[in-house]
């Protein structure tokens, strides 16, 4: 199935090409009706292949947060977060509209899409 | 394949040489003048001769293809090579590939090594790729995955800066009674010192990071039948195992707990002994979170009780728990991939305690009647646990 892979484009740029459109986007295995991140060709520990996308509700809630330190010409504090989707999954991004430091453990959040460094980003603010 | 197969490695090889070369500051050296040294003088500890190496272990943050490039460097030509990068804990695994590859008759003589210049040559190295998902958002890494991971362990538990800092006070007071140690000059720290240190990712202070210095190191290992007649005291592999469940933090199953949980436990039951049976134990303290997260994976204590086993400097000279003997990559020595001071540590104590003579210590510094260490090494981002056994020939 995957032997030609002319003319299609991998999960991964099939993600951001999602978020250029302004939608945030997970991948969904039919068969076992479970979530996951990051997105891949096939479901991860056992192989699924059955796989479509699903825009994601974007409610998710803090796992773990911290604070990266940096000087107030580079940029300043930002945040920098773990964010467990209510779908299951768990990815990285940034916590915004708050101070860095003061993301907390169970907080919960909403993801929109904005960009970072000229690239579309998942950003999540405080619910 | 049954446990008692894969058992068949318990004893078989033993480290018979080591050393460590240009720890701390070496300007004017590179990584591979490093590690070379550290191969050769750690062939003249054993009394092996370099002609006799066919096997080669390396991984480096400053070489693709580690193995290879010591392997010409030296005028090797290896019957067997293994430079697979797993992180920290590289040299861990190579100690038990080698182990496989002596034991298959594949080798007669390994040496595994490592080498770097980072500080002199400007400071944190690193050859890992940018982590796709994870890389746009900047974070500084290997930095905030271990903040990551310890604010969600402060959370769980109810532990406390406090609780982290008395680990960097414990590595600290080892340190100064090992004149190797990079910090040995610089007296002891307080809690408050770790508290009041600069900010990096919060929870995580300066004081809570390892640190930045040049350094390498090498072991010669043998089939234990050779073993027996070299010069030194031979130390045998009674047990290792490997685990990893995650490359990227945002993938780690579970921020509280490493892989640390299976590799121990595989490791501890190939040796036949258990966690208490330690006589020292050393951990790879990149962070202050890795050693309370360590001391409970191997079975220590249970999970989230760690910071009371670290109170009291517990795990200091003076303390019941000897971790860190040397002052760990906290206060000791950390070139950038700390796995092979580790095994260093363990090793030393091992063959001190055996008439050996591997360097000078302050009181308190080597651990009398050491019969027993674990090394725990620790790769990416609290990724890949690797667990090593090592015991003097009473053990086996």
């Amino acid at each position: 199935m995957a032997e030609n892979l002319k003319g299609t484009v991998g999960p991964e740029q099939q993600f951001k090409n999602f978020l250029s459109e302004g939608k945030f986007m997970i991948q969904r295995c039919k068969s076992l009706n479970k979530f996951f991140f990051h997105p891949r060709v096939a479901f991860p520990g056992s192989g699924e292949r059955d796989l479509e996308w699903v825009e994601a509700s974007g409610n998710g809630e803090v796992y773990s947060s911290s604070c990266n330190r940096r000087l107030p010409e580079k940029g300043g504090d930002f945040n920098l977060s773990l964010i467990t989707l209510e779908e299951g999954p768990r990815m990285m991004a940034r916590v915004e509209g708050i101070d860095p430091d003061k993301v907390e453990i169970g907080q919960k959040v909403k993801a929109r899409i904005s960009s970072l460094n000229g690239e579309p980003a998942v950003i999540f603010d405080i619910v | 394949m049954d446990q008692n197969d894969i058992n068949r490695l318990r004893g078989k090889t033993a480290v018979v040489g080591l050393a460590e070369s240009g720890c701390g500051l070496a300007s004017g050296w590179s990584a591979m003048e490093i590690m070379a040294s550290a191969v050769h003088d750690a062939l003249d500890d054993a009394g092996i001769k370099l002609r006799e190496v066919d096997g080669v272990f390396a991984a480096t943050a400053f070489h693709s293809m580690a193995a290879m490039s010591l392997s010409e460097y030296l005028g090797v030509k290896p019957k067997f090579a293994d430079g697979s990068q797993i992180g920290g804990s590289s040299f861990l695994s190579h100690i038990l590939t080698a182990a496989m590859a002596l034991d298959a008759g594949l080798i007669n003589v390994a040496v595994v090594a490592y080498g770097s210049n980072q500080k002199s040559a400007g400071g944190f190295k690193t050859i890992s790729e940018a982590m796709p998902y994870e890389a746009q958002y900047q974070p500084r890494m290997p930095v905030t995955a271990y903040a990551l991971s310890a604010k969600r362990y402060m959370n769980e538990f109810g532990a406390t800066r406090e609780d982290l800092a008395n680990v960097a006070v414990s590595a600290r007071d080892w340190a100064l009674l090992n004149p190797r140690a990079y910090t040995h000059q610089d007296g002891s720290l307080t809690v408050n010192d770790v508290l009041s240190a600069r900010p990096i990712v919060d929870p995580l202070g300066k004081l809570d990071c390892c640190l930045v210095t040049d350094g390498g190191a090498a072991v010669v290992m043998t089939r234990s039948d050779r073993a027996k007649d070299t010069k030194n005291t031979p130390i045998y592999l009674l047990g290792a195992a490997m685990e990893h469940h995650h490359r990227m933090i945002s993938e780690m199953p579970d921020l509280v707990q490493t892989s640390a949980i299976e590799s121990g436990k595989r490791a501890f039951s190939m040796s036949g002994y258990n966690p208490n049976d330690m006589s020292t134990i050393q951990l790879y303290d990149a962070f202050t979170i890795n050693t309370l997260l360590f001391l409970e994976d191997l079975g220590f204590c249970k999970k989230g009780e760690a910071k009371e086993l670290v109170k009291n400097n517990n795990i200091g000279p003076a303390g019941n728990l000897k971790v860190n003997t040397n002052g760990g990559g906290l206060s000791c020595v950390h070139p950038g991939m700390y796995g092979l001071f580790v095994t260093l540590e363990a090793l030393r104590q091992l063959r001190n305690a055996s008439g050996d003579d591997v360097g000078q210590r302050l009181d308190g510094g080597w651990i009398d009647n050491a019969k027993l260490s674990v090394a725990h090494g620790n790769g990416g981002v609290l990724s890949s646990q690797v667990t090593n056994i090592w015991g003097v020939s009473d053990t086996l």
